[in-house]
């Protein structure tokens, strides 16, 4: 009779263990995928942005000079390697600020045919810079969190997946686009 | 679109809601609100009820919340028969149908913090149970600098800045207040009376200095507030030209800003963003105001209205007649700040959410939709249904967390697709 108890007592200790580490684990995971996801879209704006960056260069609207900083800026941060891309990424958004907060830019920009739209897709770019990269900032600090708990770091839930690390870039915008603040 | 308070009942979250679901689908998006409300109560054909809100004390006041099988029941079957892009919960941390709706879904979730407070003992009591809801959040908006400091002190982690919208189009025509109007004196202030911040005592000084060599002059005060304490610093014979409304009711708000010649707002500081200068603005007003940072960048330095310096008098007088002796400037004033207030328009504003949406959904994350059922909803550890699952089981959720992840929507870039957003389907964006 004791022991049948002891049994049942351990069972359902033992099922509720499982069930509670379990959960952690699939919490974690989701963690994982959403840091993941987070990662992609910054990437993906970094990409963008890049892309918008070189395009606003060849598009003969700016002067030679300022055009070639841009292409030069642009370039670094896209061939920067894993350690020096928060430096190249960086450099371009103080590069872009020093193009766009020129006397007049937006205005001389405008006149041009294809300046509207240029602009227009600067700002989208440069915003989802910011949006992205503090969301992937938010996902890693809780991430981070989520591994460092006892339960995590004891029984290897986060698996292979690495440590993550914060992306820190100066990704202010040029004075021109903000607003509200 | 996920709003905590009742829709019957107007309020700051509920405004918001209801002006940013409406600026989205005028741009052209799907948009489903679900939020409580009485069963009779007459709805947008946007919004969905989620049930009759519950009045409860939360959080130190009286909250109407809804929460329970029937709006939990209400909630999932809203989201899986909405197949959304990405889900959008207002403030997540009430308990109240956002929160609900966090739990019970899964994919890209955006959340808007509106509220700030100092200390919150329901937030720190409820976190751990808080915590695996707020956990499923992409994207984290914050409407103010106050509410992403709470958010920062309380919740941890930062989110992005985009604060409210004004309907532009709300308060570009009004019909002026009978006995007022512009007739080339009235000075206008809204605001609370009794607040030293809002600056009517420096307004209130001008006037008496203006008043007596100007019998044309009249000072129109709205907002919340003692009456008698603001007509206290006023000369007994200058009473009569001071006209006191009191809190107005957001139609005679319009109306009033198309009463005024020149409308005041003389903050001394603080006011990170003047919502009442933007209304003002959408409202054509010539413009007055004090020249603190917030103030000189909405007017673009002086280009959308006056400028004066901030606390003094002397300054406010001189700049309240040198704009009642001109009615060219005003009317160019008034042109430049229906200009500029533009950006501060709801529309603008939804331009930045929407960017939030195409951040969160760059990857193709997938569609929100229901949790599975026989996963633990709650945060308390032991579930109702043991499944004795081996600790590593890794497996089962990863296989079912990415939808949609190798879909037709993650391109070279991850932006090249059409800015779809708040629950629209994909090709039917714009």
């Amino acid at each position: 009779m004791n022991l049948v108890t002891t049994i049942v007592v351990l069972a359902v200790v033992a099922v509720i263990t499982a069930v509670y580490v379990s959960w952690r684990a699939g919490r974690l995971d989701r963690l994982h995928i959403r840091l993941e996801s987070a990662r992609e879209a910054l990437d993906a704006a970094l990409v963008r942005r890049a892309a918008v960056c070189l395009e606003l260069a060849a598009s003969r609207i700016l002067d030679p000079a300022t055009s070639l900083v841009l292409a030069a800026a642009t370039h670094e941060a896209r061939t920067a390697g894993p350690e020096e891309r928060e430096h190249a990424e960086s450099d371009l958004s103080r590069t872009l600020r020093a193009v766009i907060d020129q006397e007049r830019f937006k205005e001389r920009l405008a006149e041009t045919p294809a300046g509207p739209e240029l602009i227009a897709e600067l700002d989208t770019a440069v915003t989802k810079v910011i949006y992205s990269r503090r969301f992937y900032n938010n996902a890693v600090g809780q991430t981070r969190h989520a591994q460092r708990r006892w339960l995590a770091k004891t029984l290897r839930l986060a698996g292979h997946t690495e440590y993550p690390s914060f992306f820190e870039i100066d990704d202010d915008e040029p004075a021109t686009f903000a607003k509200h603040t | 679109m996920v709003c905590p308070y009742t829709w019957d009942v107007p309020g700051g979250v509920m405004a918001h809601v209801r002006d940013l679901a409406e600026a989205l689908i005028a741009d052209g998006h799907q948009v489903s609100v679900i939020a409580p409300a009485s069963d009779d109560a007459p709805l947008p054909y946007y919004v969905t009820s989620a049930g009759r809100a519950i009045p409860v004390p939360y959080n130190g006041s009286v909250a109407r919340l809804a929460f329970g099988f029937l709006s939990a029941n209400r909630v999932r079957k809203w989201l899986r028969e909405g197949r959304f892009d990405v889900l959008h919960v207002h403030e997540p941390a009430v308990p109240s149908v956002g929160l609900l709706a966090c739990w019970a879904a899964r994919g890209p979730i955006v959340a808007t913090f509106h509220a700030s407070f100092q200390r919150s003992r329901a937030l720190s009591v409820s976190a751990p149970v808080l915590q695996s809801a707020l956990e499923k959040i992409t994207g984290r908006i914050a409407v103010s600098d106050a509410a992403r400091k709470t958010l920062v002190e309380h919740v941890g982690g930062d989110a992005v800045l985009i604060p409210n919208g004004v309907t532009v189009s709300r308060y570009a025509e009004g019909e002026p207040l009978p006995g007022w109007g512009p007739d080339g004196g009235v000075i206008g202030f809204l605001g609370r009376m009794d607040e030293p911040r809002k600056g009517l005592p420096v307004l209130l000084e001008a006037f008496t200095r203006l008043a007596p060599d100007r019998p044309g002059v009249r000072l129109l005060l709205a907002g919340p507030g003692d009456a008698d304490d603001a007509l206290a610093k006023v000369p007994a014979s200058l009473r009569d030209r001071v006209g006191v409304l009191g809190m107005v009711s957001e139609h005679d708000k319009v109306r009033a800003y198309h009463s005024v010649d020149v409308f005041c707002a003389p903050n001394t500081h603080g006011e990170s963003f003047g919502i009442v200068l933007a209304e003002a603005m959408a409202a054509g007003a010539a413009i007055l105001a004090s020249d603190i940072p917030a103030f000189r960048k909405v007017l673009g330095e002086g280009q959308a209205g006056a400028l004066f310096t901030t606390g003094d008098a002397a300054s406010l007088a001189q700049g309240a007649a040198a704009l009642l002796d001109d009615p060219a400037r005003r009317a160019k004033l008034s042109d430049e700040a229906r200009l500029a207030v533009r950006e501060y328009d709801w529309s603008t504003v939804a331009r930045d959410v929407v960017r939030v949406y195409e951040t969160v959904t760059a990857t193709g994350a997938g569609v929100v939709e229901e949790e599975q059922t026989g996963r633990p909803r709650t945060a308390e550890p032991p579930a109702p249904e043991p499944r004795p699952a081996p600790a590593r089981d890794h497996a089962e959720p990863d296989g079912q967390a990415r939808p949609g992840r190798a879909s037709e929507h993650a391109e070279a870039d991850g932006q090249a697709r059409p800015p779809e957003a708040a629950h629209v389907h994909p090709g039917e964006a714009r």
